[in-house]
């Protein structure tokens, strides 16, 4: 029983990319979606975004980044292997334009959250630029992959060990001022909230629509537990149902990253254990 | 089997008394998730049995929303015929051991009991439970009859009460039946709901394996509306018919200041945590916040539910706001009372105003206000109004909301032809049938929030509307 993992391989030394089948998942989905999985029959229910869907096959890809206890299972999971439980999708598909040039910003895992949109943005014949960035060179993932279907990528480092050194704010900023001739129309993030601010804060002035793939704590991924609230111009709004995707200049970052803390003890105390 | 007995006179049954339930010690209770009622012994269930007058023309039944033979299976019981009573339960209850547990029966069999009219009434809650748990505990001493098949195929989404429910009728009809859950356990409200200390999952993972012997396939981690729609599940997966009874989904927050503090939850949240992922577990992988102080607002079952699980988790006090009085509480009287003797405080005709954090974004009490009952409003029940300057704080680090849940747009959303109230609820017509031919609807989908037993009625009288739709149709049902 279970789904299977019939791949399993590190993409950076904390970032692990699992094959798994799952053909309930790819039968609709599209970017923007994700699937809950838990890997053992005790384990937590955790969101995790698709990154590629093989619906011949039936398989998705999904791409976990260890930071507490049920992450680091995951990311444990070898070839061959099985996952207890994948339900979905889950989510609203982004909806994709053909506005021109389009900039997709991702940091850490959050490159392959953003990596289903930026092809099908390709597909509605934008130009796409991809703005990927990591501490190191080593955590800066799906470069190649991103460049088949990309018209330009910049990766960024902090450490500049690869790349532009420096954030990807600042990388985004330079791209919208060189880009007078194809001035940059829309831009899709995700990753660390605070990135995902900075970037709305990049933007915002320029009135460059933006928009925010949200991570809120969730535990059923079907509207009922409310738990993944984000407000949204004001208004609550569920990421499950509503999301996760929303515009980045509306959403309230600092409460959003104040409610992922809420569990942080916790946290520390499994992986403690 | 017992011989034939000599029938109890009427002056006999009148001398007996209602038998109590034993239950487990409240302090004991109060801080673990073991089942409260402990269950009838025998020779008690039979002694209360033994009081029903065994009227001609029995009241009881028309209160029953899944119409149980009540006179019948207590008449057997009475008799110490256990089996013959077990076997006339099983024919007109799918789900006996949960209702017999949750069901609000002071308030819909038992109240129109004739013994009730001087004194108590039979304890029909009570004896369902005894026959129902003595047939789970003898499983096997008697196999139920092969069914010829229909080679129609039925789909139900929703494993909750209707949906079981309905999935185990369409079984015993003969039909291929496919339940769809979208979580990754079957048993919806049953499981993520009602926690263990009122009905333990052992109970709901039984009745749920009776279903699959019964040749239902339950597949879990589906989401129809998303992994499949109807229209894909019709026409593609070429089922026949379609029972969606996927619940009633999304909570409703008071819309009050402080809502997203840390420490806010939703009672579908709260009680998900602790009871589907097990959050009452020191060593599980999903947490929950446990803290000294808890604020349960509501006065429903489910408020009652938080507020008994908060104590259990450690709160003291475990407090429950309600803004009406407790004649008003929706909740079973047996929930309250049970509350009571656990020690959770009430607060009566107290409403919530504002949530109070602290500077780290954390709940640290809430600002209510004093209310009084004033008119009665347009269903008869006085409308709670606010005292003015009674505002007072209740200090706490947690507060759920249990006020209440609004329909899950998530599977309507993607059927554009199923017609929905304005509030979201899925329209069905005298036969339980949606605008859609072929797709049927029913429990707190169709209803908005309602009990286990009318879901349960729902998906009864549902199947049956299926079983006559699959009979009429010469053609497998089509969308369009």
């Amino acid at each position: 029983m279970g789904y299977q993992v019939l791949e399993s391989v590190w993409l950076a030394p904390n970032v692990r990319k699992l094959l798994v089948a799952a053909p309930h998942v790819t039968r609709n989905c599209g970017p923007g979606q994700f699937v809950i999985v838990r890997a053992t029959p005790d384990g937590e229910r955790i969101p995790l975004t698709i990154g590629f869907a093989d619906k011949a096959a039936g398989t998705i890809s999904l791409f976990i980044q260890a930071i507490g206890k049920s992450t680091t299972d995951l990311c444990n999971l070898e070839t061959g292997s099985s996952l207890c439980d994948v339900a979905g999708p889950m989510g609203k598909k982004t909806t994709i334009h053909n506005v021109g040039h389009a900039v997709i910003v991702g940091g850490g895992v959050g490159t392959a959250v953003i990596y289903p949109q930026a092809r099908a943005l390709k597909e509605q014949g934008n130009y796409v630029s991809a703005i990927i960035g990591g501490r190191s060179k080593p955590y800066v993932i799906l470069e190649e992959e991103l460049k088949a279907v990309c018209d330009a990528v910049y990766p960024c480092t902090d450490d500049g060990s690869y790349g532009f050194k420096g954030f990807v704010t600042q990388r985004l900023g330079q791209l919208i001022t060189e880009s007078t001739a194809n001035p940059v129309k829309e831009v899709i993030t995700a990753g660390p909230v605070p990135m995902m601010k900075a970037v709305a804060e990049v933007t915002r002035p320029l009135g460059i629509h933006t928009v925010a793939s949200l991570n809120p704590i969730m535990v059923d991924g079907t509207g009922m537990c409310g738990g993944c609230r984000v407000q949204v111009g004001g208004q609550m709004l569920f990421a499950c149902v509503d999301g996760p995707e929303f515009d980045a200049h509306q959403v309230d970052f600092k409460e959003l990253s104040d409610r992922l803390t809420a569990y942080r003890e916790h946290e520390q105390r499994c992986m403690a254990k | 089997m017992s011989e034939a007995k000599p029938k109890i006179k009427a002056a006999e049954r009148m001398k007996i008394n209602r038998q109590a339930m034993p239950a487990r010690d409240a302090v004991e209770r109060s801080h673990t998730f073991g089942e409260v009622n402990l269950g009838l012994l025998e020779q008690i269930a039979i002694l209360e049995a033994q009081r029903c007058l065994e009227c001609k023309e029995a009241k009881c039944v028309a209160g029953c929303p899944v119409a149980v033979d009540i006179p019948g299976f207590v008449a057997k019981l009475a008799e110490g015929d256990l089996q013959a009573a077990a076997d006339v339960l099983a024919n007109c209850n799918a789900l006996p051991c949960i209702s017999g547990r949750v069901c609000p029966q002071e308030k819909q069999c038992e109240i129109l009991c004739i013994r009730g009219k001087k004194g108590d009434p039979v304890a029909i809650g009570y004896l369902e439970r005894f026959v129902a748990d003595w047939a789970l505990a003898h499983r096997g001493v008697r196999k139920a009859a092969p069914v010829p098949l229909s080679g129609k195929k039925v789909a139900v989404v929703g494993s909750g009460p209707a949906g079981l429910t309905a999935a185990g009728e369409l079984a015993k009809l003969g039909h291929e039946v496919t339940v769809f859950e979208a979580l990754h356990q079957p048993g919806g409200v049953l499981v993520y709901g009602i926690p263990e200390f009122r009905l333990p999952k052992e109970i709901v993972k039984a009745e749920v394996d009776a279903l699959v012997r019964l040749g239902v396939e339950i597949r879990c981690n589906v989401i129809i509306g998303r992994s499949y729609t109807i229209d894909q599940l019709l026409q593609e997966e070429r089922y026949d018919a379609i029972f969606i009874a996927n619940g009633a989904g999304l909570p409703v927050f008071m819309g009050i200041p402080g809502e997203n503090l840390k420490g806010v939850y939703s009672a579908n949240e709260y009680l998900t945590r602790v009871n589907l992922m097990k959050a009452f577990d020191p060593n599980s992988a999903t947490p929950v916040l446990k803290a000294k102080q808890v604020v349960v607002v509501g006065g429903g079952n489910t408020a009652m539910d938080g507020v008994r699980v908060a104590r259990r988790l450690g709160a003291d006090p475990s407090t429950l706001v309600y803004r009406r009085s407790r004649t008003e509480m929706p909740a079973r009287i047996e929930e309250v009372h049970h509350a009571e003797e656990e020690g959770v405080v009430f607060q009566m005709l107290t409403n919530p105003v504002k949530i109070l954090g602290d500077d780290k974004g954390w709940v640290r009490a809430v600002l209510c206000q004093r209310m009084e009952l004033g008119a009665p409003d347009a269903k008869g029940r006085r409308s709670p109004v606010p005292i003015p300057n009674s505002e007072f704080e209740i200090p706490c680090e947690v507060v759920v909301e249990a006020i209440g849940t609004r329909a899950n747009p998530l599977l309507t959303a993607t059927t554009p032809d199923l017609k929905v109230n304005e509030k979201g609820y899925i329209q069905i017509d005298a036969n339980n049938m949606t605008s859609k031919p072929g797709v049927f609807a029913g429990g707190d989908i169709v209803r908005g929030a309602a009990t286990v037993i009318l879901a349960m009625g729902d998906g009864k009288r549902t199947a049956h509307a299926i079983d006559a739709y699959l009979k009429a149709s010469v053609q497998p049902a089509t969308a369009n």
